[in-house]
Parts: C-alpha cells; structure tokens; sequence
C-alpha cells in the first residue's frame, strides 16, 4: 500500500478552532461537516481499496467561499483536497486525515450556452453527460466520455485530463477545453483561456488540465460543443487471435481512416460482457473489436467496406454491422458495462491504466498472461485499441489475505511493463495515490523535481492535494536551488557559423 | 557575439553549462527563420539547432514521430507525404512574411511558437500535436516530458507549457508529435460579396452544420484581389471559404451539402485540388502582407462570434486598417502603417470586449521594444508565469525577456 504524509499534530489539535473559522466562511450551515458519519460518504473516490477520512469536509455555494476557504487553510496552513464527484480510479480525491476536504458538488449550473462560439460555460459539479444532455436537442454535444460520464463532473475532468472512447478522432479533454477559471491556494481567481483559442502567454489551461487537483480549484470550465454526426454505426469484429485484432487495428488506421471510436475486448471480458447484458457478441474468438464509425452516409458506407476488407484479410471470423441505432447502443452497453460484468464475477477488481505503443499489443498480452500465472490472478482486457490505452482488470478477493498485495504487485509490473516498452503508466486515469510510488519507473529524479517546480509556481506551500502524484514531497526552496561551477567550464569548443 | 551551431544534445548541455558558468544570456533558435517575434533580445551568444536534423522514428500506423529539433518542416512534410499523412494543424511557414526565405522552419521551432494553420479550427492548435520532448532546462539538466504514445496523463503535461513558450524554458533537442492521415480530397466552397457580418454568420452557420469544416475564412475584397488565385482574385469582391476533407466521397458530399446551404447568400463557387491548397496556404502564411514589408502585423485571437462588431470598431479607430478573418473568425490577421501610434497595440487589445489576445507577429526593433508583443497579463497571471520560468530557467538564460520582461 501506497503510504500517505503523517498527519500534522499542530493541525489536528487545532480541529474545533478550524470547523468554527469554516463555519464563519459558509453560510450554510450545513456546509461544514466535522461528524464522523458526515465524513463517512467522502472517505474514498473510485479506488475503494484506499480510504480515510478528512477532518473536516466542506460543501461551498459561491466562488467567494471557495476563494475564502482556500486563503483560511492556507493561512491556517490546512492541506486541501478538491472533489468532484468522486470518481477517481486512481485516489486523486482521496481525503487526508489532517486536510479539508474541498467537495464542489453544489457548483452543478451550466451558466451559458454559447452556440454562436459553439461552446458552453458550466460550473465544475456539472456531470460531463449533462453538458450533452442540454445541448442534445439542438444538435451538438461534449465530445470525451469517459465511461463514469454519468456521474463524473467536468472539474475532475479537467483535474485527470479524463478520456473515453472517442479521443482517437475527437481528442481528451485538453483538447475540448477553451477556457478555465480557476482559484489559487491563496484564494485568486484567475481566468486561462476563454471562449477564444489558444493562449497569449504561456499555456497555463494546459498544465492546470491534467493537473490532478495540485494547483488549483476549477470554478468555471469553458468547454467546446461539436455539432453530432449525421450518422453513426458501430461494427463488431471477432478474431481468432489478439494478434490479429492488434493488426487490424494498425491497418485500418494505416489505410487513412480513423474511426470514431476502436475498442478491443479479450476472451474473458467479452464472456462476461456478453454474460452481463446480452450485448450480441460472438463468444467463439479471442477477440473482439468495436469499430464505430460517423459521418455522411457516403462516407461511412465507404469507410465501412474498406474496414471489412481490411478485416477479413487480417483473418477476421465474425463482421457484424449494427442495423439500427437501438443494436449499436447495444453493441456499446457490453463495453460500457465491462467493469461492473468483471464485478459481478469476482469479489474485487482493480482496473489498470497503462497506454502502450500499439505495435507492442501481442508482448504485452503474452508478459501478462506469464503474470498473471505467477500471481494466481486472473485478468481481463479491455483496450481503447485505437490509441493504446489498455485497461487490464486483475481479478482478486480482498476477503483473502495478501490477495490485496498480490494485485497491486501484478499490477504494478504490469505499468512497469508498459513503460519498459515505451508507453505510460497512466493513459486517462491519473496517477493519484495508486501510481504515486511508480513515478520514478518513467521520470528521472531531475524530471520530477522539475514537474515539482510547476506546483511551486501555482501553490509554493505545497497545501494542495499533497501525498498525490509525486513520490517524495520537496520543498520549494529546496527546488529552487542550483548549482553552477563557477569559472570550472571552459568555452565551448564548438563549431561556430 | 559568440554563434554556436549546435549539432547534437550533449553540444547543448555544454554551451549551458557555459552559459550558467560565465552568466551569459542566449539567444536559441532553430533556424532563426521567426527570430523577429517577440521582444528584441540583448544576447551575449547565440545557439542554433538547425544542424540538429533527422527523423528518429515514425511509425504511420502509430500515427507518431520523433524529430530532431533542427528538422526542416519541409523534409518531414516530405516524409509524411510518401505515407499519405500529414501534420494535421497545418503549420504555417512566415519565412517571407518576416522577410526571409521560405522552407526555412525547423521542428522545434514550429513547437516553440505553437503557431497553427487554418485547419486549427477541426485538428487543434500544434500544441495539441506535441506528445513527448526531450531537451535541456536553463538549469542545464536534461528534461524530458511526455511520451511517444497518444493518451498519457503521467504527471504534469509539461508539453502544453514548452508549446508557445518560444524557447524561454527549455532548449528542446528532440519532438514526438502526433500525425494524421491525409485527406484525398479537400474542397473549398467560396461565397462571393459578402459584408464582415453577412460572413461571420455564414461561417458560424458552416461550423454549425454536420458536415466538419476544416478551415473556415473571410477575405475582404482587397486580401482576395491580392491572392493569385483563379476564382479568388478575379471576381471583384469579398471571399468568404469554406473548406472540407475527408475521403472521395465524403467531400464531395459536403462540399455540394455547403454550396446547397449557402447558395442563397451569394453567388457560391468550388475549388478543387491545387487552388483549394494555395488559397489555404496564402492565408496561413499571411502572404498578403509579404509583398509590403513596411507595415505592422498582428494575429488576434478572440471569440468567433465578436470578430464583425470588432473588425468595425476597429476600422472607425485605424483607417489604414488591412485584415481578414481565419479561423472561422476566431482569427483575424491586421496590418498597418508602421507610424501607427504604438503599433495599433493599444486599441487592437482595447477592443477584446470578452477576452482574446493579440500578438505582434511584424514589426520594427523599437516597436517590439516598446510595447508588449505578446498580450499583457494581470498581476497574478504574470507571478505565476515568471515562477514558471523561475523554475526551469532560474538564470535567465534562455531568450531572456524574448516573451515578457522577467
């Protein structure tokens, strides 16, 4: 287990004092809860296998709050952990025994919809699925969707940088971003970007998105709107083998043509995918991919016969095309479904994140098969095949002493795996609580004291959301430090023009 | 001044080191091909990486590459062509518009400035491109951010902040980025004689419809006389262009789908191939403000739908005014007479009504000296970004003062 800061007793003891300045900042009074069983509901985010309770928790209504709770603690000197709806497979929210808990779920208003910029401004409590929701009727809807998007809100959105299926084409959220506000540790609010694109200076919207709730409180997310496809059909592909998907995979995209959305599902999570809610998948392959597709009805019938050319030379079994929007929702709920099937099979699963470079698929399948015999655990894929980003789901039983252990050690050589081939060790999760300790698998010492630099910059006290995302904690002006070798260097002895 | 033509990494540490060491300021380019953007440097040597050249992997059904920072846009554009892909943002090239030769823009320097095309609108800015860098910080330590793969949310996305950071932060040695296929077919349906409002609510209307428009423009009717181009420049009139892209089919099926939409708002025409290709290019690259190498000239970014209300305040404030809208208006391209009280800066910024910036892209030594090239920041914007450069070039040895004073 990834071990938290130590609690700061100076902080503890001061508890009464802190809910009683809280209580001054909120106007509701049942902003401020400090009682156990108030607690209890934010004790873990997605990753359930780490909780603890916050000191105390807050639930603000206006931005002036937010801006007053955050100068308090940080006056008070109170770590603080922003919110939204919990979602976070990674620990991002995770709460700290001596820390506030910021929850946002009351900023749930979508505030403009711009249509002439194509483009809506919503508070961060709004779920990514409401932006669609209300502009669905007019034509247009909020392209990332992670699969929480019923529930997840679009500030921990921004906070992961969260995809879904459909980035291949349509990108992850720092691509459907135009504008943030944001409140800074020491109570600022500042606004980056807008409803215009691109940034004047530096590109500070694009380091706060992804930036896992370590440098600042999102108030406002301006977010771009798309206009929804004329059309879209989704194909079912089974093969014999992952090899021959993963190749399929490479050619279609090759060919010039990005789908919509490619998704890939192994033996195991198509059984209980299919078993879960009778999607229609072929049970007799070891692979299935769903190729979605959109556009004019030129371009996808055109698109469409290329694919099962491709497919069929790369020996696909099974070409299913959806006749109807009714079967392509259909085909979508099995993959969409995929976790809760994998639940329902096994007391416990914890879901990867790796991203890898395509080409490594049949490596990486055959590493972890060797795995997951060594572990005595099994495992389930499912891979946005399109991009790389694999989500091994290792299925264990909590109940069973060290099982916990075993999982997080199957999955920590799984990340590892994927870095040692050139990919990631998080594709659209985050690193949170639950990567923490790997960071150092893919970024030197130097790296991270430089990404450590970035925090620095937007909170030098280091009181937001500490104990996520980095290993070791430094101090800013221990950072700041450099070290030159006076006069020791000689001139360059370098060509010159 | 001490010139270094840097050919490979550890060159780069060492002349850092040096720098540190002997506290000189550098002035690092690519080729130097944009050096004139932003403020006038006072530099004790300068470092160049347009030796630094190659492609270190690429792989199209990946969708990725890796290139040295001094690769030539148009080796890598040439490399991407065999496979049938492309850079999807379109990078422009401004050797002309600076008075410099074209085909002169480096890899990293394309990066450094995050500078985008006309198709910025569908594919996203260069920034949104960038995968992985790998290069030094002014600290001369290595740095490395990124990766080769698509969907990567390891740590900070210290990507986004490199991108547009015009070499203030890091020396970048070595991009990945992302590419795209190439579309078969790009058409372009042109509106004739419309008014700056009449054409924002068409290309709003395009951007709205279902049929992704890649690029989207207005040409006032003297930026359309000056273009070269059959259909553009003989018809004695404004230009409003629309493109698409896609597969045979696909485009041909939208393009007649716009020319339907659009055709009771003026007499509606279509490029095809070649010409689609050059009128896009003679946007992007601002080749209507080449030829006149006198005046001043600015790229605006703001809101698409205030681009008429702002284009007409503006010609009530600067007469001698020139421009055109890219980016379906969310772009607008302005030139004036040099003699301009500040450089227009002042009421070019003044007039953003809901946010925007504006960047001085031409203009003289003493104009870059005097007012800010690149968009003014409040208080706090500005601390944090100078903690930023704080952090990764505590010395000030990069550019100094190339974007912002600190």
């Amino acid at each position: 287990m990834v071990m938290m800061p130590k609690p700061d007793p100076q902080v503890l003891a001061k508890r009464d004092l802190l809910v009683a300045g809280l209580r001054k900042i909120i106007k509701n009074p049942e902003g401020v809860i400090d009682e156990e069983a108030g607690l209890r509901a934010f004790e873990c985010d997605g990753l359930s296998a780490y909780r603890q309770l916050p000191m105390i928790a807050v639930l603000p209504e206006t931005k002036q709050e937010i801006s007053e709770i955050l100068k308090y603690c940080a006056d008070e000197k109170v770590n603080v952990v922003p919110r939204g709806a919990g979602t976070s497979l990674s620990g991002g929210a995770l709460p700290l025994a001596d820390g506030v808990l910021l929850g946002l779920g009351k900023f749930n208003k979508i505030i403009e919809v711009d249509y002439d910029n194509r483009c809506a401004v919503v508070e961060p409590g709004v779920t990514n699925l409401a932006i669609t929701d209300a502009v669905k009727s007019d034509g247009f809807y909020y392209a990332p969707d992670p699969s929480s998007q019923i529930a997840c809100t679009i500030g921990g959105n921004i906070a992961e940088n969260s995809g879904g299926v459909h980035c291949l084409k349509y990108g992850l959220t720092t691509n459907n971003v135009l504008g943030v506000e944001m409140i800074t540790m020491e109570g600022e609010i500042i606004q980056l970007g807008g409803k215009h694109l691109d940034a004047g200076g530096y590109d500070l919207m694009g380091v706060v998105t992804g930036s896992e709730g370590l440098l600042g409180v999102i108030t406002e997310v301006t977010v771009r709107l798309l206009r929804s496809p004329e059309h879209i059909t989704a194909q079912l592909i089974g093969f014999p083998s992952s090899e021959q998907a993963g190749e399929c995979v490479g050619k279609i995209i090759g060919s010039g043509i990005i789908p919509a959305g490619m998704e890939m599902m192994d033996r195991y999570a198509i059984h209980a995918a299919e078993e879960f809610c009778h999607a229609g998948y072929p049970l007799d392959v070891e692979a299935l991919l769903i190729v979605e597709l959109d556009g004019p009805v030129v371009e996808i019938e055109h698109n469409n016969s290329a694919i099962e050319k491709i497919a069929g030379a790369c020996g696909a079994t099974v070409i299913k095309q959806s006749q109807s929007e009714q079967e392509r929702i259909a085909f979508w709920a099995g993959r969409k479904a995929a976790f809760p099937a994998i639940g329902r099979i096994s007391p416990d699963y914890m879901c990867m994140d790796g991203t890898i470079p395509r080409s490594q698929l049949p490596k990486v399948l055959a590493r972890m098969n060797e795995l997951s015999e060594h572990y005595g655990l099994r495992v389930a894929n499912v891979f946005h095949a399109g991009d790389g980003n694999l989500h091994p789901l290792i299925l264990f039983d909590a109940n069973i002493p060290g099982d916990l252990e075993k999982c997080e050690k199957f999955g920590a050589d799984i990340l590892k795996l994927c870095v040692e081939v050139g990919g990631v060790l998080t594709g659209e999760h985050g690193v949170g609580v639950e990567k923490r300790d790997l960071m150092g698998e893919m970024f030197s010492e130097d790296d991270l004291k430089q990404q450590q630099r970035l925090k620095c910059a937007f909170d030098p006290d280091g009181r937001l959301n500490p104990g996520k995302v980095f290993p070791i904690l430094h101090r800013c002006a221990e950072l700041g430090k450099m070290h030159v070798h006076n006069g020791e260097l000689p001139f360059p002895d370098l060509p010159r023009f | 001044m001490d010139k270094f033509n840097i050919s490979s990494a550890e060159q780069v540490q060492e002349v850092l080191e040096w720098a540190l060491a002997e506290k000189k300021k550098l002035s690092v380019n690519g080729a130097a091909s944009k050096s004139s953007i932003g403020r006038p440097l006072d530099a004790d040597a300068e470092i160049r990486l347009a030796d630094m050249q190659g492609i270190e992997l690429y792989e199209p059904a990946e969708l990725v590459m890796k290139a040295k920072a001094g690769s030539r846009l148009t080796e890598i554009t040439k490399t991407l062509d065999e496979s049938g892909q492309q850079m999807a943002f379109s990078p422009p090239d401004y050797g002309p518009l600076l008075g410099g030769d074209a085909g002169q823009s480096t890899i990293g320097g394309i990066f450094a400035s995050n500078l985008s095309g006309s198709t910025r609108i569908k594919a996203g800015a260069a920034r949104d491109h960038l995968l992985g860098v790998s290069g030094f910080t002014g600290r001369a330590q290595s740095f490395q951010t990124g990766s080769r793969v698509m969907k990567n949310v390891t740590g900070y996305d210290l990507c986004k902040l490199v991108a547009g950071s015009y070499g203030t932060l890091a020396v970048c040695t070595s991009l990945t980025f992302k590419v795209l296929p190439k579309a078969v077919k790009k058409r372009t349906v042109l509106i004739y004689g419309q008014n700056p409002v009449e054409a924002v609510n068409s290309l709003r209307d395009a951007m709205s419809s279902i049929h992704e428009v890649s690029a989207a423009a207005y040409l006032p009717q003297n930026i359309a006389n000056g273009s070269d181009i059959e259909f553009v420049s003989n018809i004695g009139g404004a230009v409003t262009a629309i493109s698409v892209e896609g597969s045979g089919p696909s485009s041909e099926f939208r393009c007649a789908a716009l020319c339907e939409m659009f055709k009771s708002r003026g007499q509606v025409e279509e490029l095809h191939g070649h010409r689609s290709e050059k009128l896009w290019t003679y946007l992007a690259n601002a080749e209507a403000f080449v030829a006149d190498q006198s005046t001043t000239v600015w790229r605006i970014s703001l809101p698409p739908s205030e681009a008429s209300d702002y284009i007409k305040a503006l010609e009530e404030q600067l007469p001698a005014l020139e421009y055109y809208m890219d980016w379906a208006g969310g772009l607008i391209w302005v030139s004036l007479p040099s003699h301009v009280d500040q450089a227009g800066g002042n009421i070019l910024r003044g007039n953003l009504k809901s946010g925007g910036h504006a960047t001085l892209i031409r203009g003289s030594a003493e104009q870059r000296q005097n007012i800010l090239p690149f968009q003014p920041q409040n208080s706090v914007l500005t601390r944090i970004s100078e903690s930023i450069r704080e952090g990764f070039d505590p010395a000030r040895i990069l550019n100094p003062g190339r974007m912002y004073p600190y």
